[in-house]
């Protein structure tokens, strides 16, 4: 699918070096700074229709070669109209990876930005309940972060233990 | 003239009396997680039949239950739930640990997955396999059984001997010295590896 009509519009809006693309196979990214997002992804849901936030992950990038960053924050859009599909991508850094939430564009983005800071800690600015939300509300570490070790830190192990004679 | 008693009574101890009339209605309790639930289900069903044995009134309320079986892995948000659950059931009650998973945490080494429901509930049989085929079940069910019929009492006494927690003693002490614990953790939160034999 061609992306040109949409790539026209945001030349015109944020000029040709306000954002980068590349491609592999069928999908497509536009890649933005963390300062510019918020506004890309508006003028992408209201100027282009994007009207669906189809998808909200992000990547750690430590270890990774020639990476510059350390998380990858990727948001896939879906225009329902013509079937477009687009995948906006922004990088946070480590002392506190921040970007502004974008709960106000898309309602989706509730509970699937809650699941990123669940898993990396990124934190969503202006997000209304920003709380865990797969792992327990006493986990303290973030379990997808590339630093933290494959068998935990011992969250699974502490809990008291029952003896049959005491139940 | 001796005297001759009735036919029509005999004389028994109460203990073996409460004792093979739990065994033979066991209620199970299906704490069903994974895909052993799946054969937990098979065991239960027409072509297996665990109702020869006994053991087919499954409830789902743990209050009416008197085995527990669970059948799957276990992660750590859920052993809370698991412990209360065990906690509901009324004495005497027995725990069956189904599959890999719930006896040993199975290929799930990972930060959420519990390394066997018995470091947290006490565990009466394990039933090895991925997932296990309903025989073993059934035959876990059988060995059950058999032990509840040789050592149940009836206010269940035979329980009050078992103070500590069923989990294994710490890896370290079990580990020939050949063998060393793998990092991160210690000797309670690792999992242990086997160096090479030289020969």
């Amino acid at each position: 699918m061609s992306h040109e009509s949409t790539l026209t519009k945001l030349r015109e809006r944020f000029g040709t070096d306000g954002f980068q693309t590349s491609e592999f196979r069928d999908n497509f990214r536009v890649i933005v700074k963390v300062e510019k997002v918020f506004e890309t992804l508006k003028f992408l849901k209201e100027s282009c229709g994007f009207n669906m936030l189809a998808e909200l992950t992000a990547a750690d990038y430590l270890y990774y070669p020639n990476a510059r960053d350390r998380y990858g924050v990727i948001y896939g859009l879906t225009n329902t109209v013509t079937g477009e599909r687009l995948f906006v991508k922004t990088f946070v850094n480590d002392p506190d990876p921040v970007l502004p939430s974008c709960f106000p564009i898309w309602k989706a983005a509730d509970w699937l930005e809650r699941e990123v800071f669940d898993m990396y800690g990124i934190v969503f600015e202006g997000h209304p309940d920003l709380r865990r939300i797969l792992l327990p509300e006493e986990f303290t570490s973030f379990p997808l972060r590339k630093d933290y070790p494959l068998r935990g830190l011992g969250e699974r192990h502490n809990f008291p233990a029952i003896p049959r004679a005491e139940s | 003239m001796a005297m001759r008693p009735n036919e029509n009574f005999l004389i028994s101890k109460l203990d073996w009396l409460a004792s093979i009339v739990r065994a033979n209605s066991l209620w199970p309790m299906p704490f069903a997680t994974a895909c052993c639930g799946i054969e937990l289900m098979a065991t239960a069903s027409s072509r297996y039949d665990l109702a020869r044995f006994g053991a087919e009134v499954m409830r789902f309320s743990p209050r009416q239950c008197d085995l527990m079986i669970v059948a799957g892995r276990v992660v750590m948000k859920m052993v809370p739930v698991l412990q209360r659950i065990w906690l509901q059931m009324p004495e005497p009650k027995w725990c069956i640990s189904m599959g890999a998973c719930a006896s040993s945490g199975g290929v799930f080494d990972a930060y959420a997955t519990v390394q066997g429901i018995d470091r947290f509930i006490p565990v009466d049989a394990y039933v090895p396999g991925c997932p296990p085929r309903p025989e073993q079940l059934i035959q876990s069910i059988i060995d059950l059984q058999d032990r509840i019929k040789k050592t149940g009492t009836l206010m269940a006494k035979e329980f009050e001997q078992r103070t500590e927690p069923d989990r294994p003693k710490t890896i370290a002490l079990q580990m020939a010295p050949t063998e060393r614990v793998v990092a991160p953790g210690d000797f309670q939160t690792s999992t242990r590896a086997w160096e090479e034999k030289k020969t």
